[in-house]
């Protein structure tokens, strides 16, 4: 398994370095080595979306992303979103449309309902299955995923 | 924390968020995925890769050879510290690995312990084993009459008496034989007007839990802790109990929130394998399931029904005939449970005087087959529904009015002789109608997209006997902790548990903190299955914090509180101990009265202590160029009693449905010989956020559970009941075609237009 490298990036607004493998999945490093649980392997194929994390602040499945690609990248996980305690906007609408039942895939689809807040304030319904199509929650909780996701975007917008 | 606020009551009917969303949507909700012990080995399985095969040789010497690898572990290894390795709820079925012969596909045959998982798995993929093949059998049908036996000998777990005599049956693929007899069929069917006979299928699939299956297991100091993905941490502490020949009290399982059940957690399942591997190894094990090996560990049962009717001329059904087969896969699990308690119901929500149901669990060599949301129910609507229909079209009937003229109402004896109570089946229809503007005109589509409406009933009867013990304890503040044992894997039982803990003692819900489960401080319960836990674990619960309360009041009455002062309870405590001192420790425990069927006719006065009733009715579209179904509209209507927490209630009715949408429009186990084709969410797709229907609605009728906490019932697996049939009966409302096995893909639809316009296509 061939020879560990040291590789330096910024983990949820910090300057972290950490030793890795390279056969080794980003969700593993973000879990292994800094207990962040947020992002969960569950297909380990890119198909759920519950080990979403963001890249330089875009969506990626960690489970396919290897951590060696980090190196120099900003990652941001769902533990940075209420880092001071104040839950995002996005996390509060989840939360009150009931969007989610066990919770598992939660995370994941919180962080794509950010970038997609962030590149189209005032998604479409099209829109929000575009974005979130390759989110997965066997729970079905997608009625009020799609109700949140309309919530947070009112309340981004002020309207 | 303070003391609660005493309020009168208003914690019932209240949609609060779940108690934990705030964990939810941070990602800091606990799971066991999580969980990491000091010193800890990865265990990883090697899998059968034939479906029935002797085991001729195992051969680990490259895999041993792999630096890193502790240790390989076969059947052998388990025997020394498990003398009769084979578990299982109803026969003591199924070995921890693999003993002289393989079963299934994917069944394990030897397990790699490595600190590091990579280097397990690798080593798993680098033994070498040899199979002797056998013949094998994979139909349910074929199976009841095959030379291909999968078990030598049937080994019933005397958990159950009605399968004694089962024990030492050879020779039979048949693990449980259910048959009920009213009435005389006979001569119903002599008598009868028209008489219509149809037969359905329905395919294996799988639970596909997001958080697969994971356990834990510390063996140290003559006891065991099990961490495990759980759906009932009583029975895992049963059964490895007696697998040990320990007292219950060495044995310690615990669970958190589960990242998703449906049933696939139910029983014993990694739990023996991890307990074993850490005896051996004197460390703590963890195994933990890629998705692609959830679907060689539990599906739900393919299944056959063949149904019979004899109709009167007045359009009353007077007797049905029902053959159910349940595929079980090679492992009988809970399936005996399943062919029999959903045989009960067999004959759907009709009063019908004359019924007569043959129920079989079958043994074959695919992947077992367990509980899946509706323990056999939703296979069976599917058939009875699908019928249903059929009968009313052919008689010129109004599907609706057809229903209504045979519907079983409170009263009247149900197929095992009991009588109804508590089951709102007229006013589910009632409100499906309604809901769906029955009487109004439809728009039917135009062109190539032909619109068309349907809608199915169907109703359960919940598992019983089973027991729920909880307690609820007062802090010397008058905060309240409530022990009891349910496993919340996303249904919102810890919040609906605090609500009526909270109830009952007159405080906010929020003010109850709801103990994870864990066997050494939550005491029994049956398990987290068949939607019994409000019911069950509810009235445990409401019994708990009833006794709580009246020991306050005796607290008071004793500490001289005049009766009406609002003292607080802290205070109470105070005037007692003289400090901030003592515990309150209120107990409850429930059983229902149920009273088990006769063994030659079936009957019996109480078959269950209450009934689940859920509608669905369903708006399609179907582009008769292609075949693809397009589901518009999607309603449920349930009788989930009083509901507990609306706002959970719903969500609970639709994510169901979704996902009996996904059972019903596409998601398969595919096998060639018994080689599983699609073990991967590549390859079996479940619903995503593009297979929603256009509108998605639930609703739940007006009505009480006399005997449930505060008016409640379960509601857990309702909203599965009638979808599927609901589709199908829209789609030949649409183009006029019956699709009589699931799953209806657009490639079965086309097919059966082309058939009907007598171009048939050939089959592949
Ligand atoms: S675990 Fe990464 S996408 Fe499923
Ligand atoms: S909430 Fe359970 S998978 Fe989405």
């Amino acid at each position: 398994m061939t020879a560990p490298r040291t590789i330096h990036f910024t983990l949820n607004g910090a300057a972290v370095a950490a030793t890795v493998m390279p056969h080794q999945s980003l969700v593993e490093l973000l879990r292994e080595r800094f207990d962040l649980f947020g992002a969960r392997e569950s297909c380990g194929q890119g198909l759920c979306g519950c080990c979403t994390v963001l890249v330089d602040g875009r969506a990626v499945s960690s489970c396919l992303y290897l951590a060696a690609f980090v190196d120099g990248a900003g990652v941001t996980t769902v533990e940075h979103l209420a880092a001071d305690g104040d839950l995002d906007p996005v996390q509060e609408a989840f939360i009150e449309t009931g969007a989610f039942q066990c919770g598992f895939c939660t995370p994941g689809f919180v962080l794509m309902t950010k970038q997609l807040l962030d590149e189209i304030p005032d998604p479409s319904d099209d829109d929000i299955r575009h974005y979130l199509s390759g989110n997965l929650c066997r729970c079905g909780a997608y009625p009020e995923i799609v109700a949140a996701v309309k919530l947070a975007a009112r309340r981004q917008r002020g309207a | 924390m303070s003391d609660a606020t005493r309020v009168s009551s208003g914690q019932i009917g209240r949609s609060l968020p779940r108690v934990e969303a705030r964990a939810k949507v941070t990602g800091a909700a606990e799971y066991i995925h999580n969980l990491r012990l000091p010193g800890m080995l990865y265990g990883k399985i090697c899998r059968s890769t034939v479906p029935h095969g002797r085991i001729l040789r195992i051969d680990a010497s490259a895999a041993a050879a792999i630096p890193g690898v502790h240790r390989i572990v076969t059947a052998e290894d388990i025997r020394t510290v498990i003398a009769e390795p084979y578990y299982g709820p109803a026969f003591h079925d199924q070995p921890i690995l693999a003993e002289g012969k393989v079963r299934h596909v994917g069944e394990p045959v030897a397990v790699v312990l490595a600190t590091d998982p990579h280097i397990a798995e690798e080593a798993a993929q680098a033994i070498v084993v040899e199979y002797a093949p056998l013949p094998a059998v994979f139909d349910e049908i074929e199976a009841m009459n095959s030379a291909a036996i999968v078990h030598d000998i049937l080994k019933p777990a005397g958990t159950f008496p009605d399968l004694k005599h089962l024990a030492g049956r050879s020779g039979t693929n048949v693990a449980l034989d259910f048959h009920l007899r009213r009435g005389d069929t006979e001569r119903a069917f002599a008598a009868a007007e028209h008489i219509f006979e149809h037969s359905f299928r329905t395919q294996q699939v799988m639970h596909t839990p997001l958080e697969p299956h994971v356990s834990l297991a510390d063996a140290a100091d003559g006891g065991v802790t099990i961490h495990s993905a759980t759906q009932t941490p009583s029975f895992v502490r049963i059964e490895i109990a007696r697998l040990l020949g320990w007292p219950e009290n060495r044995v310690r399982v615990k669970t958190a929130f589960l990242g998703g059940g449906f049933g696939a957690k139910v029983y014993v399942k990694l739990e023996a394998l991890a307990v074993a591997l850490s005896l051996l190894a004197r460390r703590p094990v963890k195994l933990a399931l890629t998705m692609e090996e959830q679907f060689f560990t539990i599906s739900k049962h393919a299944s056959t029904f063949r149904i019979k009717s004899a109709v009167d001329g007045h359009g009353h059904i007077t007797a049905r005939q029902c053959q159910v087969f349940y595929n079980g896969g090679a492992y009988a699990d809970i399936g005996p449970r399943v062919a029999q308690k959903s045989g009960f119901t067999a004959t759907g929500p009709y009063d019908i005087p004359n019924v007569a149901i043959d129920s079989y669990e079958i043994y074959t060599n695919r992947p077992p087959a367990g509980a899946l949301r509706g323990f056999g129910v939703p296979q069976l609507v599917w058939a009875y529904e699908s019928h249903t229909d059929l009968i009313a079209r052919a008689l010129g009937r109004d599907p609706v009015e057809f229903r209504r003229r045979n519907l079983l109402r409170d009263g009247a004896p149900q197929a095992t002789g009991t009588v109804m109570r508590d089951a709102a089946i007229s006013a589910v229809l009632d409100r499906l109608a309604a809901r769906l503007a029955w009487d109004q005109p439809f728009d039917r589509g135009a062109g190539t997209l032909k619109r068309g409406r349907g809608l199915a009933i169907g109703f359960k009867a919940s598992i019983s006997p089973t027991t729920s013990v909880a307690t609820v304890a007062i802090a010397a503040d008058g905060s309240c902790i409530l022990y009891c044992g349910t496993v919340d894997m996303g249904q919102g039982s810890t919040t609906a548990m605090a609500q009526i803990a909270a109830e009952a003692l007159g405080i906010e819900a929020e003010a109850v903190r709801v103990v994870a489960p864990d066997t050494d401080v939550t005491p029994y319960d049956m398990g987290t299955l068949g939607s019994r836990s409000l019911f069950h674990m509810g009235n445990a619960v409401r019994l708990a914090a009833q006794d709580a309360r009246d020991k306050l009041a005796a607290l008071a009455a004793e500490t001289g509180v005049p009766p009406g002062a609002n003292l607080p309870i802290s205070e109470q405590f105070r005037r007692k101990y003289g400090m901030q001192a003592g515990t309150i420790v209120g107990a409850g425990s429930y059983i229902p009265a149920y009273a088990p069927p006769d063994s030659a006719t079936g009957l019996t006065p109480n078959a269950t202590p209450f009934w689940m009733v859920g509608g669905a009715g369903a708006e399609v579209e179907i582009d008769t160029e292609t075949g693809r179904v397009r589901v518009l509209r999607l309603v449920n209507v349930a009788d989930a009693g009083t509901p507990i927490n609306p706002g959970i209630v719903e969500t609970q009715l639709t994510g169901a449905a979704i996902m009996q949408l996904g059972f019903t429009l596409f998601e398969e186990m595919q096998f060639t010989d018994g080689q599983l084709r699609n073990p991967s969410l590549a390859e079996y797709k479940i619903p995503g956020i593009r297979d929603m229907p256009d509108r998605i609605e639930a609703e739940t009728v007006d009505s009480a559970q006399q005997s449930g906490p505060y008016g409640a019932k379960g509601v857990g697996e309702t909203g599965t009941f009638a979808v599927s049939p609901a589709i199908a009966n829209a789609i030949e409302d649409a183009v006029g075609v019956r699709i009589s096995e699931l799953p209806i893909t657009a490639e079965a639809v086309y097919r059966a237009l082309r058939r009907a316009a007598g171009d048939q296509l050939e089959d592949l």
